[in-house]
């Protein structure tokens, strides 16, 4: 039996009248111990999904099952220890420590005025040696970036002993090593705590490294889902991010921007100076080609010799490479 | 090394809850002994225990008239900055305080109403007569009740405690409204009655109304000490608080209902009092470094005791020229706190 299971779901908006639908028909199903990504452009109803998902909001149509389970049969107490979240919303007003948050992760399981049992204490320094931020359980959370904030997060859902995690872009605002070490932190605990994960993020490439499954989410088109592999070699990406200025590589796995490409050079050039070559002529609007074309560029030991028009340059470094084609009107 | 830190914090907490329930009880004291005539500590303190004095008169004033006003003094303050906290919490708000839904408003429309309505027969009234202090006194309650009750009924049909709060404003708004239409038509001596009523008193509660009082006030805060851990939740917001299994709406009910009652009867006895509602939980989130209610909220209930307390006795010492509105004493001590609080939000870090 699947964690979640979505039955022909609809979600939307359900303040307005008359409702408004951002997606519908969704069939899709989440598996125990899987690290799920739903990637998707602005306005594709990510956000909408995983609030009707964590319970937040009613879904215009369809069933959500939990465990065999329909969500909305779940009493708010028995939902609190199925899933966790991890929202966008910022926690600022709190002056709390890193603990005494963690430990709220421990509602449900504790007494009456919120007092914790020894198993709670336990619970919550557990959780916080998880995600690795024992050490300053004591400090304040107005005293911590952005990225330290949302491993508390993560750690207060740890402590709430769900099955499920649900994270609302738990990497948006962070810095690339922040980012890469949530994506890790989350990955971690879907391979050795066998919690499942389900987070909607932008980081297409991180997604691509570390997911289980992907969810891929456009407006008006059926949600793809699948293993990132399989995604890519059906060809989803480079449609579900149809523009121009993005395309996906099917090569090497990663998204390029693509650049409109007017001048074909061809290089010779050994590894590593070939990749960063590549990469420099490519970002100035040039297209690499195998065949014969009117530039060529060669690398050596001492620098790289351009020839274009049958004559022939030497330059030092990258930058002068471009300069120099730029200067010969190339 | 946790463990450890975890008893000094506890340690400091008790120190600090110590300090303040004896500078409470030496206020409570100095409150007894000043005013138009000082009384010596040792009478007092053989009034206090029971025994008669040679000073009849002195007797009269610490019984008749000081002491229910210091203990009135200390169960509004502290209904105040309870209410105060609650709705901070509640809506997220370091500007939250029990005027800010109209509820106050709403009480000072029931009295201002009584003073128009009873016309000019109000002179009794403004001698504090029997029937026109209960009129006043129901009034202002029921004021306050019909404003809670809108304000609940739209707590049931919004979702958003930031529309919430806006609908307050707007009431409280539209109620000020009624009742400056209601001054401007009354006599001028009663927009002056309504005007001393205005500017709070904790001598209002009498000594045969004392207990009512209490009892009413221990409800609010007893119900407010029960909703500690809900409290607690709703710091990391409505939708975390959600996950965590708190029945929001509920919850949200519970809240404005003992708000709501705490400020409709400290209103209708003390009239609308300001600033302490505001600043009471900002002090003692200064004092404490804590947003925790298990800390914050029986400290904050002692505080905001303390500082009706030294409130009160601010209005006595001026001189010796009468007696000073109370409103007039309670911003200069609220307001730099709370701009120092905003202005410095985040150096509340211990």
């Amino acid at each position: 039996m699947p964690l979640l299971e979505l039955k022909n779901l609809s979600i939307g908006y359900v303040d307005c009248r008359p409702h408004k639908v951002v997606h519908e028909s969704i069939n899709l199903l989440l598996g125990r111990g899987e690290l799920t990504c739903l990637l998707g452009t602005n306005g594709a109803g990510k956000s909408t999904l995983l609030k009707t998902l964590g319970g937040f909001q009613q879904p215009l149509g369809g069933e959500i099952f939990l465990e065999g389970k329909e969500l909305h049969l779940y009493a708010r107490k028995e939902l609190a220890q199925k899933l966790g979240v991890v929202l966008t919303d910022r926690v600022a007003t709190g002056n709390l420590t890193v603990y005494e948050l963690v430990s709220f992760g421990r509602y449900i399981y504790t007494g009456f005025f919120g007092q914790l049992s020894k198993e709670d204490h336990r619970m919550v320094k557990e959780a916080l040696a998880c995600v690795g931020i024992e050490t300053f359980a004591h400090r304040n959370l107005l005293e911590l970036s952005d990225g330290e904030r949302q491993k508390v997060m993560i750690a207060k859902s740890i402590a709430q002993e769900t099955p499920l995690i649900i994270l609302d872009e738990p990497t948006a605002f962070l810095d690339l090593s922040s980012r890469v070490e949530i994506m890790l932190l989350l990955r971690k605990l879907a391979s050795e705590q066998g919690k499942t994960v389900l987070l909607s993020t932008h980081d297409l490439d991180l997604a691509l490294q570390l997911a289980d499954k992907i969810w891929l989410m456009a407006k008006n088109r059926e949600i793809a889902s699948g293993i990132p592999e399989d995604l890519a070699l059906s060809g989803h990406f480079n449609s579900f991010f149809d523009k121009e200025s993005l395309s996906f590589d099917i090569q090497n796995g990663t998204f390029k921007i693509s650049n409109q490409s007017f001048k074909s050079v061809s290089i010779s050039a050994k590894e590593p100076v070939r990749i960063w070559l590549e990469k420099a002529l490519i970002r100035n609007g040039y297209e690499i080609s195998n065949s014969q074309t009117s530039i060529h560029i060669e690398a050596n030991h001492i620098g790289f010799i351009i020839t274009a028009n049958k004559i022939s340059t030497h330059v030092k470094t990258l930058e002068e490479v471009l300069n120099q084609l730029k200067s010969n009107g190339l | 090394m946790t463990y450890s830190n975890f008893l000094i914090q506890i340690q400091r907490f008790r120190f600090r809850g110590i300090v303040l329930i004896a500078l409470t009880v030496i206020l409570f004291l100095a409150n007894l002994a000043f005013g138009s005539v000082s009384i010596p500590l040792e009478k007092i303190l053989s009034v206090l225990v029971g025994n008669s004095i040679d000073q009849s008169s002195w007797q009269h004033i610490i019984l008749e008239s000081r002491l229910p006003q210091a203990v009135t003094a200390v169960l509004t303050g502290a209904a105040l900055a309870i209410c105060g906290l609650l709705l901070q919490t509640l809506f997220q708000n370091p500007l939250a305080d029990p005027s800010i839904l109209g509820i106050s408003a709403g009480a000072n429309l029931g009295v201002a109403a009584v003073v128009f309505f009873s016309g000019g027969t109000l002179v009794h009234l403004s001698g504090l007569g029997i029937s026109g202090h209960l009129a006043i006194v129901g009034s202002a309650f029921i004021g306050a009740i019909a404003v809670l009750n809108v304000i609940l009924y739209m707590a049931r049909r919004l979702h958003s405690n930031l529309m919430l709060l806006i609908v307050g404003i707007m009431v409280s708004y539209l109620v000020s409204s009624l009742i400056t239409f209601i001054n401007f038509y009354s006599s001028a001596e009663n927009a002056f009655l309504f005007m001393l009523w205005g500017m709070g008193d904790f001598s209002g509660v009498t000594a045969s109304q004392l207990p009512t009082y209490a009892i009413l006030i221990f409800i609010g805060l007893g119900a407010a000490i029960l909703q500690v851990k809900p409290l607690n939740a709703l710091l990391m917001g409505e939708r975390y608080a959600i996950n965590l299994g708190v029945r929001i709406k509920q919850t949200r009910l519970i809240l404005l209902i003992i708000a709501g009652l705490l400020t409709a009867v400290t209103t209708a006895f003390c009239g609308p009092i300001s600033f302490i509602g505001l600043a009471v939980p900002h002090i003692a989130r200064l004092i404490l470094g804590t947003g925790n209610h298990k800390k914050l909220l029986p400290f904050s209930l002692l505080l905001g005791g303390a500082v009706a307390l030294l409130c009160n006795l601010l209005t006595n010492l001026p001189g010796h020229a009468g007696i000073a509105p109370l409103n007039a004493i309670t911003p200069i001590l609220g307001a730099p706190v709370v701009l120092y609080v905003l202005l410095a939000r985040k150096r509340i870090i211990n």
